[in-house]
C-alpha cells in the first residue's frame, strides 16, 4: 500500500525584483530551486553543506547560504542572485553594482566560481557598511572560499568598489588595467 | 600599442561578475531531458564484489539504469598508461569506490535509489600506509634512480652527517567546481562530451575506449573549469565515461557531476611522501654527499604516479649543487583513491625534503639557516645531479639578494630577537628559501602543441588552441599573443572552447606548459596569416612586404604610418584576392630528453626562479600561528600578462600555504578518508592569509627561446610557501636552546604545539638535571 506524496507546497517571492510563482518539494533547498527549477546557474554548488559560501544569495539583503535554505521559506521575501546584482542595482542607482566592476578590472577573479558568492557578500557588506576596513572586508568574507586566488585583490576590489560607491574617487590599484570599451 | 605584457583584466572576467560565465554542471538544467547520475559505493578499502541486487533500486521512482561492467560497449578500463584502472571494477580497491551508477530522471531519484542497490562483498586486506606497503612489497613502479659520483664514499669521508626520515602529506585539490560531464548524442549523431578536463584529448581517448568506437566519432569540449590544479588532468576521464554509456545507451543526455563529498572520496590527491635521507656535509654546511629515498603512496593504480615520483627526484637538489648523490624514488601501491597530479607535480615534495635537510644542517652547525641555504647555491656553470645545465643560476642568487634588501630582512631579523626576547610565550620567526623549478612535461612527447586561427572576411579573430581554461588565465594570454601577432585590437579576438575537433591529439594543460606551447603554436599560426596578409598589403600600398607593419587594427608602410589600412579592409580585400585567412601553428620544446636507464638528460626547456620571505608568530601554549608578513620576488620572465601572473604567484602561494600548513588528509584505520568535507577539510580563507602579502616580478627577465620572452608560472610559485614552514620552525626554534627540530608536514597548529612541548619539556629537562 503506498501513500500519495503530498502536492509541493506552491509559493511566490520576489526573485532578482520580479514576483515569481514557484512549486518545490519541502525539502528542497533555495539553491536546488535557483539552479534546477529557475535555469539560474549563476548561483554556485561547492559544496552543499555550507562550507564554502558559493551558493550565497541575498535574502531581503542580507547574504545567507542557499545550499542551507530550504526553498519553502523564502516565501514572501526577496531574493537576488548574480544574475539580479547589476539589474537591480541599475533600478535603483542607473548603473551596474560597483563591486562587479572593480571585481573585473581588479585581477580578483581567476576561475570565477567562487566569485557570485563573494560579490553578493561584498554587496551585502557595502550595503550595511560603506566605509570598511580592510579587516571588516576580511570578516565579512571570511566564510567565502577561494581557491585560486590569494584574496589580496579581492580584499582590493571590495575596497575600491566602496570608495565608488561612496562617490569618492577609488584608491588607484597596484595595476593600472587597460581600459575596455563594454560596461557590464 | 601592443597588447603585450599589458595588465588586463581575465577574459572571462565579464561573464564571472555577471554569472553568466557557464561551467559544465551548468549546462544540464538548460538540456531538455537530461538524466542524472549518482554512484553506488562500497564502504570497504578491499573487497571482493560476490553479487550486486539492482531489483530495488531499478525500481524506484524516476530509475532508468543502473550501469554496470555489463553495459560498457567497449573496453571496461580507463588506465591511460597501463591497464590497472577498472571503471566497474569487480574488486573493491579503495574505501567509498564507486562500483556502478545509477541513472534518473532526476539527482535526487539518482541518490536514492543508489543506497537501494545491494553489493554483497567479500572485504579483503588492504595496503594503508607507505610503511605497509614498503613491508608487503606493494609496489606501482619500479625502484626509479639519478646518481651522480660516489654518494657511499662522499657520506664516509664527510666531517658531519644527518640522517632522517620526514613525512610529507597529502593534499586535496578542493577546485571549488566539483568533477562535471554531461554527455549527448549531437545532430549528426556523434558523441559530444562536455567536460571540466584539463586534457580533452585524453579524455576523448578514453570515452572512445569504453564506447569501443574511434576516435573521430567523439568529440570532447571543455568550456572552462572552476578550478582544476591538476585534479583534473587524468582523473576527468571516468565521469565523462559514465556520462557516455549512459547517453548512447538512453540516447538522451547524461550529466555527471561529483558532490563535494564523492569528489573528495572517488578521485585523487597531492601525493603523500615518505622520505629517508642521509646527508655529509662540512663544518661550514656545505653538503658533500646525499643519499635519498623517497616512497610515494600512490594509491589504488598507476595513474600519473611515475612522472610524479620522477619530479620530486628532479627537485631533490632545488637550488642546492650537491656534489654526490643517489636518489632513489619508487611509487607504492596503497589501498587509497588514486594520487595524481597537482600543482607542482611531485617537486614540492621533493624540494621540502632538501629544504627540511638544510635547516638541519644550519641547526647541528648552529649556523643561520640562511647562510646554509646560500653556501650550497649553484653557480653558473653547475649542472643537477641529472645532468642538466643550470642556466641561469646567477638568478638564484640575483632574486635572493634582491628579496633579502626589499623585505628589509636583517633589520626585521634583529627586530624578530628582540621582541622573542622580551616575548616569553609568543615568537616571532622569519624564514628565506629559494625555488627553482624544471619548465616542460619530463615525458618528452608531451611537449607539443596546435592552434587553429581563423580571420573571417571582417576582419574578426577566432583563437583554438590546445590548452583548457581553468582560470589561470590561459585564454587571455593567447589573446594577447594574438593580437598582438597579428597587430589587431584585443576585442577582435575570441578565443574559443577548447575542442578536440578544432585541435587534435593535445597535451594535458599542466606543467605550468599551457602558455608556453600553446602560445608558440598560436603564434605561429599568426604569422603564417600575417605574412599571407602582408602580400595583400604590399600590393595595396605597393610597398615591399616585409616593410608592412600590423599594429592596433591597423596595417602600414613602416616609414608612412598616415597611410595605413584597416586590418577588417584588408581582410576583406584577402579573401576577394582568394588569399587563406586561416591557419594552424604547431610547436614542439626543441632539444629536451631523458634517459631513464641513466637517470640523465635535458628534461627541462628552462628553469622557472623565485624566492620568499615568511614572517610568523606563534602561540606557545595552542601552537595557533599567524602569517604576519610575506614578501616574493618571482621569475616570470617577460611577463604576457602582469594581472594574471600576479595572481598566479599569489594564488599558489597560498595554496601552498595551505599545503604546509593546514590541510591534512586524515585517512582512519579502515582507510576511509576522513577528511571527506571542508569542514574537516581546512582551506584557507581570508582568515588565514598572510596579513601583508608583497608580490615582485623579477624585472629584465627576458627567457630566450620561450613565446614573447615569457616563462611559465603555474606551479613554481606554490613552493614558496615553503619559507612558511621554514618560518615556523624559526620560531618552535625560540622556545628552547639549540638542536634539529622535527616538524610534521603539514605543520598544522597542533604539529607546531607538539614540537614547541617537545623543545620546552626537553629544556625543563635538561634544566633539572643540571640542577
Ligand atoms: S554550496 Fe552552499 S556553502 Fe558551499
Ligand atoms: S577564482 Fe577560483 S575559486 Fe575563486
Amino acid at each position: 500500500m503506498t501513500s500519495r506524496p503530498a502536492p509541493d507546497p506552491v509559493f511566490a517571492f520576489e526573485l532578482n525584483g520580479e514576483t515569481v510563482t514557484v512549486s518545490a518539494p519541502a525539502h528542497h533547498t533555495l539553491l536546488e530551486l535557483l539552479r534546477y527549477r529557475q535555469g539560474l546557474t549563476g548561483t554556485k554548488q561547492g559544496c552543499d553543506k555550507g562550507d564554502c559560501g558559493a551558493c550565497t544569495v541575498l535574502l531581503d539583503g542580507s547574504p545567507v547560504l542557499s545550499c542551507l535554505t530550504l526553498a519553502v521559506t523564502v516565501a514572501g521575501r526577496a531574493v537576488t542572485t548574480i544574475e539580479g546584482l547589476g539589474a537591480e542595482h541599475r533600478r535603483a542607482e542607473g548603473r551596474p553594482h560597483p563591486v562587479q566592476e572593480a571585481f573585473d578590472r581588479s585581477g580578483a577573479l581567476q576561475c570565477g566560481f567562487c566569485q557570485p558568492g563573494m560579490l553578493l557578500s561584498s554587496a551585502a557588506l557595502l550595503r550595511k557598511n560603506p566605509s570598511p576596513t580592510a579587516d571588516e572586508v576580511r570578516a565579512a568574507l571570511s566564510g567565502n572560499l577561494c581557491r585560486c586566488t590569494g584574496y589580496a585583490q579581492i580584499i582590493e576590489a571590495v575596497l575600491r568598489a566602496a570608495a565608488v560607491e561612496r562617490g569618492e574617487d577609488p584608491p588607484a590599484p597596484a595595476w593600472s588595467i587597460e581600459p575596455r570599451d563594454e560596461e557590464p | 600599442m601592443t597588447v603585450l605584457g599589458k595588465a588586463i583584466a581575465h577574459e572571462s572576467a565579464r561573464g564571472h561578475v555577471t554569472g553568466s560565465a557557464l561551467y559544465t554542471n551548468d549546462l544540464l538544467p538548460r538540456r531538455g531531458g537530461a538524466a542524472y547520475a549518482w554512484p553506488v559505493t562500497v564502504p570497504h578499502a578491499r573487497a571482493r564484489i560476490t553479487a550486486v541486487d539492482t531489483a530495488a533500486a531499478l525500481a524506484a521512482p524516476g530509475v532508468l539504469l543502473v550501469l554496470g561492467a555489463g553495459d560498457v560497449p567497449g573496453e571496461n578500463e580507463l588506465g591511460p598508461s597501463r591497464r590497472d584502472e577498472p571503471l566497474f571494477p569487480s574488486e573493491v580497491q579503495f574505501f567509498g569506490q564507486a562500483v556502478a551508477w545509477v541513472i534518473a530522471e532526476t539527482e535526487e531519484a539518482a541518490k536514492l535509489a543508489a543506497g537501494r542497490v545491494v553489493v554483497d562483498v567479500e572485504p579483503l586486506p588492504a595496503v594503508l600506509s607507505i610503511e605497509q606497503g614498503i613491508a608487503e612489497e606493494s609496489y606501482l613502479t619500479e625502484p626509479l634512480f639519478m646518481r651522480r659520483g660516489d654518494a657511499e664514499a662522499a657520506l664516509a669521508a664527510a666531517p658531519r652527517r644527518v640522517s632522517g626520515e620526514l613525512f610529507v602529506g597529502g593534499q586535496e585539490h578542493v577546485y571549488l567546481e566539483t568533477n562535471a560531464a554531461l554527455a549527448e548524442i549531437d545532430d549528426s549523431g556523434h558523441m559530444l562530451v562536455h567536460s571540466s578536463t584539463q586534457h580533452p584529448s585524453e579524455t576523448q581517448e578514453i570515452v572512445a575506449r569504453v564506447l569501443g568506437v574511434s576516435r573521430n566519432r567523439v568529440v570532447v569540449q571543455a568550456l572552462r573549469m572552476g578550478g582544476a590544479f591538476g585534479g583534473k588532468e587524468v582523473q576527468a576521464n571516468a565521469w565523462a565515461a559514465v556520462a557516455a554509456i549512459a547517453a548512447l545507451k538512453l540516447g538522451r543526455p547524461v550529466g555527471v557531476r561529483l558532490d563535494r563529498h564523492h569528489d573528495m572520496t572517488l578521485t585523487g590527491k597531492r601525493h603523500p611522501f615518505l622520505a629517508r635521507f642521509e646527508v655529509g656535509f662540512d663544518d661550514d654546511g656545505r653538503i658533500l654527499g646525499a643519499k635519498v629515498e623517497l616512497f610515494a603512496d600512490g594509491g589504488w593504480c598507476l595513474d600519473l604516479t611515475e612522472p610524479i615520483v620522477y619530479r620530486a627526484m628532479f627537485h631533490i637538489d632545488n637550488c642546492y649543487r650537491i656534489p654526490a648523490i643517489t636518489v632513489m624514488g619508487r611509487g607504492v601501491r596503497t589501498n587509497k583513491t588514486s594520487q595524481t597530479a597537482f600543482r607542482g607535480f611531485g617537486g614540492p615534495q621533493g624540494m621540502v625534503v632538501i629544504e627540511d635537510i638544510l635547516d638541519r644542517i644550519a641547526r647541528t652547525l648552529e649556523l643561520p639557516p640562511r647562510l646554509v641555504r646560500e653556501r650550497n647555491f649553484y653557480r653558473e656553470g653547475d649542472e643537477t645531479h641529472y645532468g642538466q645545465p643550470v642556466r641561469d643560476a646567477a638568478r638564484i642568487e640575483r632574486i635572493w639578494s634582491a628579496l633579502l634588501r626589499s623585505s628589509s630582512y636583517d633589520t626585521r631579523r634583529a627586530e624578530i630577537e628582540r621582541f622573542n626576547a622580551t616575548s616569553p610565550h609568543a615568537k616571532r620567526g622569519i624564514a628565506i628559501t629559494p625555488v627553482k623549478f624544471g619548465i616542460s612535461f619530463t615525458a618528452t612527447f608531451y611537449n607539443q602543441a596546435g592552434a587553429l586561427v581563423i580571420v573571417y572576411a571582417d576582419g574578426s579573430v577566432q583563437v583554438n588552441h590546445g590548452g583548457t581554461e581553468m582560470g589561470q588565465g590561459l585564454h587571455t594570454k593567447m589573446m594577447q599573443v594574438a593580437a598582438h601577432t597579428l597587430g589587431v585590437r584585443l576585442d577582435q579576438v575570441r578565443a574559443m572552447p577548447t575542442r578536440t575537433d578544432k585541435v587534435p591529439n593535445t597535451s594535458a594543460t599542466a606543467a605550468s606548459s599551457g602558455s608556453d606551447l600553446n602560445g608558440a603554436a598560436v603564434k605561429r599560426a599568426c604569422e603564417s596569416i600575417r605574412s599571407n596578409l602582408a602580400e595583400v598589403a604590399a600590393a595595396e600600398l605597393a610597398v615591399p612586404a616585409c616593410t608592412v607593419v600590423f599594429e592596433d587594427g591597423q596595417v602600414f608602410p613602416r616609414d608612412e604610418p598616415s597611410r595605413a589600412l584597416d586590418f577588417s579592409a584588408l581582410a576583406r580585400k584577402a579573401y576577394l584576392a582568394r588569399v587563406p585567412l586561416f591557419s594552424s601553428g604547431y610547436y614542439r620544446t626543441p632539444e629536451i630528453h631523458f634517459d631513464k636507464a641513466t637517470g640523465t638528460g635535458k628534461p627541462f626547456h628552462y628553469f622557472a626562479y623565485g624566492a620568499a620571505v615568511t614572517e610568523v608568530e606563534v602561540d606557545r601554549f595552542t601552537g595557533a600561528y599567524s602569517f604576519r608578513r610575506v614578501d616574493i620576488l618571482h621569475d616570470v620572465g617577460d611577463s604576457l600578462s602582469p594581472l594574471v601572473d600576479l595572481g598566479q604567484v599569489e594564488g599558489g602561494f597560498i595554496q601552498g600555504l595551505g599545503w604546509l600548513t593546514l590541510e591534512e588528509c586524515v585517512w582512519d584505520a579502515r582507510g576511509r578518508f576522513a577528511t571527506s568535507g571542508l569542514s574537516t577539510y581546512k582551506l584557507p580563507g581570508l582568515g588565514e592569509c598572510p596579513l601583508e602579502l608583497n608580490v615582485a616580478l623579477l624585472e629584465k627577465a627576458t627567457e630566450p627561446g620561450v613565446v614573447y620572452g615569457s616563462k611559465a608560472v603555474g606551479e613554481p610559485p606554490l613552493m614558496l610557501a615553503i619559507s612558511a614552514r621554514e618560518a615556523l620552525r624559526d620560531a618552535v626554534a625560540q622556545f628552547g636552546s639549540g638542536g634539529i627540530i622535527e616538524l610534521g608536514c603539514p605543520s598544522t597548529p597542533e604539529t607546531v604545539y607538539f614540537a614547541i612541548r617537545e623543545r620546552t619539556e626537553a629544556a625543563g629537562g635538561a634544566r633539572r638535571a643540571a640542577e
